[in-house]
């Protein structure tokens, strides 16, 4: 079987609170980063796995995210999948 | 325009409350006077249901500061000049649906009680309650909650030093999160929480506020459906670093600066509305709010929203006209947001206005009047045939049984040891932590003094289901047991009311009675209620939860140097106290032992209040008199498991007495494992003086018996027969064990 | 001798520190993150424990950044003493102070738990007062203290006797099962180049009263004391 892998990014809601994203920001002020006005901070993992195609993967991936890697409560998910080519 | 029903209920009004509402305007209210009465009038804000029992607590002492409801928490005289103000609240539904944010914000939402009053926070305990571990979810709340405590408590640098956790299938899908705090300071240094002062400004210290937990104060007020997870924009996300700015900030300005300021008051439930109505309606006055001059973290929000809004870790305070530039400094100083939103007014009215719209104007006193309902109880089916349940019918516990019977108690999910827990919780920042959790209760220092707080939390709900008066009275006994088993005096409670859906007859029934059970106790233990908190409509599709009165204790302890706590030394004589060993079937009601070998939730609980208050009185005349070396409240799991504890966080074994073991009687169960009340297991070293102890509890009306001796490494008693070793594996390794779902302690394998 | 004991916006052990200090007899004032002005040449920096900046990022990473830092770095420079504790070790090593990283506790969980220590070496003015073999129990308070920096790297400070404690049994047997965290080692602590610089995540201060289990830590304030000739480090 082919092998994909996915690079996913997970990121708070946009209506949800950011403390990290917050004290981030502020920091950055402090180092003298007058024109940033927002900071969000989110996840990014990358997972390989064999799948019979692209579609597949891709599937799977959002089952993961859905289930486990984000969560829907409070967390947005967006992905890509590439399918590795063995060199 | 007339209000349809999909909009009463998005504000979780009844129409009838809405008539009522009419009535009292005498015209129809502004979208934003309707979201403000909604909340306020909601159960979490207005306790519709529980206030008109509230006059049955006792509620003054010699040590009472403050009265009920008059300020944030509960305020306590602790001498020469030190007070203690404490409450607990629960954060029940928002656990339910996220339990890491959920729990983590319950933390936040209790802390902001006791610094609105200017103490500063010292202690911190949770008392949580689950359905069974061998439920993949409920393992999932159970470590989300766990970690957002822990994730919160340890951010800010407030100890988490105790609570308690019990796991019953009615709490499956509905946990329970009661978060407790203490928070300590000098009497002078207590802040009120009103509106005082007509043209005094009402400035918004902190966060931000977002869009966060719109409606939060009705969503705790209606029961948990499918639909719940949904509601999600009733999710917060907690900062405990913003909390930690505004605490140091609020506890500077009482401790120094008192004179400056006339209020302070937290954001809670429904936000700026229940705060600035609260304020005013405790000072005579009103209020006007320009939510223009509100900062947002969002864009485009409407009056309604800001108004209602529960985003976190924001306080309001109500600076003296003339030190308003001092104020804002010094909140600025800690990095921290501070704008003038408002004016103290002397109409009585809550004004709100949207630049130069006028959005909201109504009478605080509608706002600060919800409808009160007269509880219908009756009482629940079922409940005269399991409390008439013959215990005696059960085969008792063989002798060879027996050891195989301790181990599974102790690695039970209700009795194991909390070690997993409280390792994960900061509970000795600010080094006060005298005795720290795994025993009784906590003991705080209050440095400068030789004295130390108390604090413990208890409440056994099955007890209080199968007869919710006399297990509520048995929830104040315990805790006031635990805070004597550490040397010290109750003093007084806070309680933390969860319970069904008070419509319901039954639930209705477990609610009064529950109060009366409260109110029974705590006039025989002499500890007023000072504070309080209501959590009702905890339901899922398959029912309520347990009727779960949560009692949180608070007691002092006069020389701190002499704490005792549940480990004993090398040859001490352990001591049953309050009652002879060997026990009827009768003490196996509701017990553990009951629960896990014959599956069975049954039988009558019972106390006798007099007897508690006698033997309380003893064991703290016993340490006053320097007799005793260790001690631990005897009750979950009875006499065994109690000895078991004691000699585990020893690290010895027990030896019987050389006088020859205690007769266990006719019942082996219920001798090792009935959980008779209004009991303790005492120790007393060599070098002290039984038969001065046997003299003091003939004097007492207090039945005493020898169990055995700590020392070496085998724990003996009766047909127990066991390495200690085994024992503190059994009790130590097994929360671990059930929440890794196999049979070996993650950490034991990751190491190996 | 006299301590200077900082506070970012979310330390919290700035109190315990100036009262365990104070318990040798170590007068402190508290110095606000923002304030750069200098420390005296016999002062001692503490970098107490906390959560500065919420931990948001990395542990200590938009701390390092504080007016203060550059004082803490002037200080460190001229040979004077400087000690972080967890949270302050971890400000130290993303300034560049100390080498090594501090990571997630292999447990992925927070950790607060008594722990053993044993010195590494004699030679710094914070463990010379400790008797060889000397077991101390301080405890630690961390979700992030799995110390980690490369082999070479390792290598290096052992060679130079700058890994200054070390986890171990009750007994003083550095075993796996003594490491409370994953550290690389079991290192509990680490030395800058001139061994002025103390980094630690266990918490000596919360050990310098019996009545709060114990007064180990207070070898280490001790040691400080004994190393500092009347008069201040500077004033011989």
């Amino acid at each position: 079987m082919p092998t994909f892998q996915a690079r996913i990014n997970v990121m708070l809601k946009p209506l949800v609170n950011d403390p990290q994203g917050l004290a981030v920001r502020d920091g950055l002020h402090t180092l003298g980063f007058e024109g940033v006005s927002t900071v969000r901070v989110g996840k990014r993992i990358e997972v390989t796995l064999e799948a019979s195609d692209a579609a597949a993967a891709e599937s799977a991936i959002r089952s993961m995210c859905e289930q486990l890697l984000a969560n829907p409560v409070i967390e947005d998910f967006r992905f890509e999948v590439g399918e590795v080519v063995a060199g | 325009m007339p209000v349809d029903d999909h909009t009463l209920a998005q504000v979780a009004m009844s129409r009838a409350e809405y008539e009522r509402l009419l009535a009292m305007l005498d015209r129809e209210p502004t979208e934003v006077e309707l979201g403000m009465v909604g909340a306020l009038w909601s159960e979490h804000c207005g306790y519709k249901h529980t206030r008109p029992l509230f006059h049955h607590f006792p509620t003054s002492g010699p040590r009472v500061l403050t009265e009920v409801g008059a300020e944030n928490a509960g305020a306590i005289d602790l001498g020469d000049g030190w007070c203690a103000v404490f409450k607990m609240e629960s954060h029940n539904h928002p656990s339910a649906i996220e339990p890491y944010e959920g729990a983590a914000t319950g933390v936040g939402g209790i802390l902001r009680d006791i610094f609105a009053m200017g103490m500063r926070p010292v202690a911190l305990l949770d008392s949580l309650r689950f359905g069974p571990l061998d439920d993949a979810h409920n393992r999932h709340l159970f470590a989300g909650v766990v970690a957002g405590i822990g994730g919160y408590g340890n951010c800010i640098g407030v100890p988490t030093v105790g609570g308690e956790v019990q796991m019953d299938a009615a709490y499956s899908g509905n946990p329970l999160v009661n978060a407790m705090c203490v928070g300590v300071g000098r009497v002078e240094h207590l802040l009120s929480a009103a509106a005082r002062g007509p043209g005094n400004l009402l400035v918004l210290v902190g966060a931000d506020t977002g869009r966060d937990g719109i409606h939060g104060a009705t969503f705790a007020s209606v029961e948990l459906d499918e639909d719940s997870a949904e509601r999600r924009p009733a999710v917060q996300v907690g900062n405990p670093f913003m909390e930690k700015l505004l605490m140091e900030a609020c506890v500077e300005l009482a401790e120094h600066h008192g004179d400056w300021i006339e209020g302070l008051q937290d954001l809670g439930a429904a936000g700026l509305t229940s705060s600035a109505v609260e304020s005013a309606n405790r000072a005579g006055t009103g209020i006007d709010i320009d939510v223009a001059r509100v900062p947002r973290r969002e864009l485009h929000m409407t009056p309604y929203e800001v108004m209602l809004s529960e985003s976190q870790e924001r306080m309001l305070v109500i600076p003296k006209r003339e030190h308003l530039e001092d104020v804002l400094a010094l909140f600025r100083r800690w990095e921290l947001h501070a704008d003038v939103i408002g004016v103290v007014t002397d109409d009585r009215m809550a004004t709100i206005r949207d630049g130069d719209e006028v959005v909201a104007r109504i009478p605080i006193a509608v706002l600060s009047d919800p409808p009160q309902y007269d509880l219908e109880p009756a009482r629940p089916a079922g409940l005269d045939a399991r409390l008439s349940v013959d215990l005696t019918a059960f085969p008792d516990l063989a002798p060879e049984a027996a050891t195989a019977a301790l181990r599974d108690l102790l690695g039970s999910e209700n009795l194991a040891s909390r070690r997993w827990i409280f390792r994960q919780y900061d509970h000795q920042v600010q080094t006060n932590t005298v005795v720290a959790p795994g025993g009784d209760a906590a003991v705080i220092w209050l440095k400068g003094t030789d004295r130390g707080v108390a604090v413990a939390s208890d409440c056994n709900g099955r007890l209080v289901g199968l007869d919710p008066r006399v297990g509520a009275q048995i929830a104040v006994a315990e805790a006031a047991r635990n805070v004597v088993a550490v040397g010290g005096t109750p003093v007084a409670i806070t309680d933390c009311l969860n319970f069904g859906n008070p419509e319901r007859p039954e639930v209705a029934y477990e609610l009064e009675q529950s109060i009366l059970g409260l109110a029974d106790a705590c006039a025989a233990l002499g500890t007023p209620v000072v504070s309080g908190n209501a959590s009702l409509y905890n339901e899922t599709p398959t029912g309520a939860v347990l009727p779960t009165p949560t009692v949180g204790m608070l007691g002092i302890v006069d020389e701190v140097r002499r704490a005792l706590t549940i480990a004993p030394k090398d040859g001490d004589t352990l001591v049953l106290v309050g009652a002879e060993v060997p026990q009827s079937a009768d003490t196996l009601a509701g017990s553990e032992y009951l629960a896990r070998a014959h599956r069975t939730v049954a039988g009558r609980p019972h106390i006798d209040l007099d007897r508690e208050a006698r033997v309380q009185n003893f064991v703290r005349e016993a340490h006053a008199r320097w007799l005793l070396s260790a001690a631990h409240d005897c009750a979950d799991g009875g006499l065994a498991v109690t000895v078991a504890e004691s000699c585990i966080a020893a690290g010895l074994g027990l030896e019987p007495p050389e006088d020859g073991p205690p007769a266990l009687g006719p019942r082996l169960d219920a001798a090792l494992f009935g959980e008779a009340q209004s009991r303790f297991v005492v120790a007393v070293t060599e070098h002290q003086d039984l038969e001065g102890l046997r003299r003091l509890a003939g004097e007492y009306d207090v039945p005493l018996a020898v169990i055995g001796v700590a020392t070496g490494d085998r724990f003996r008693l009766g047909p127990l027969d066991a390495p200690i070793e085994t024992l503190r594996d059994a009790s130590e390794g097994g929360l671990g064990r059930i929440l890794a779902g196999s049979a070996a302690d993650p950490d034991v394998a990751r190491r190996a | 001798m006299r301590a200077a004991v900082l506070v970012f916006p979310g330390t919290w052990s700035d109190g315990d520190c100036v009262y365990a200090l104070s318990c040798v007899g170590i007068e402190s004032r508290r110095v606000w993150h923002r304030d750069a002005t200098p420390f005296d040449a016999d002062e001692l920096v503490v970098l107490p424990g906390g959560f500065s900046y919420g931990d948001y990022l990395r542990c200590g990473a938009i701390a390092r950044f504080s007016p203060v830092m550059d004082s803490v770095r002037r200080h460190a420079e001229a040979g004077g003493l400087v000690i972080g504790i967890c949270n302050g070790f971890q400000i130290l090593c993303e300034a560049g102070l100390l080498p090594g990283v501090l990571m997630r506790n292999d447990s992925l969980q927070f950790r607060c738990q008594p722990t053993h220590l044993v010195a590494a070496e004699h030679q710094s003015p914070f463990t010379r007062g400790i008797a060889r073999n000397r077991v101390l129990e301080v405890p630690i308070s961390h979700g992030e203290g799995n110390y980690f920096a490369d082999e070479a790297t390792l290598d290096a400070l052992e060679a130079a006797g700058r890994v200054a404690f070390r986890y171990c049994d009750h007994a003083g047997n550095v075993t796996p099962e003594a490491n409370p965290n994953g550290s690389l080692r079991n290192i509990a602590g680490v030395l800058s180049e001139g061994r002025n610089v103390l980094g630690m995540m266990p918490h000596p201060e919360r050990t310098c009263d019996p009545l709060l289990g114990g007064e180990d830590g207070n070898a280490i304030w001790l040691s400080i004391l004994s190393a500092v000739p009347l008069g201040g480090i500077m004033g011989a």
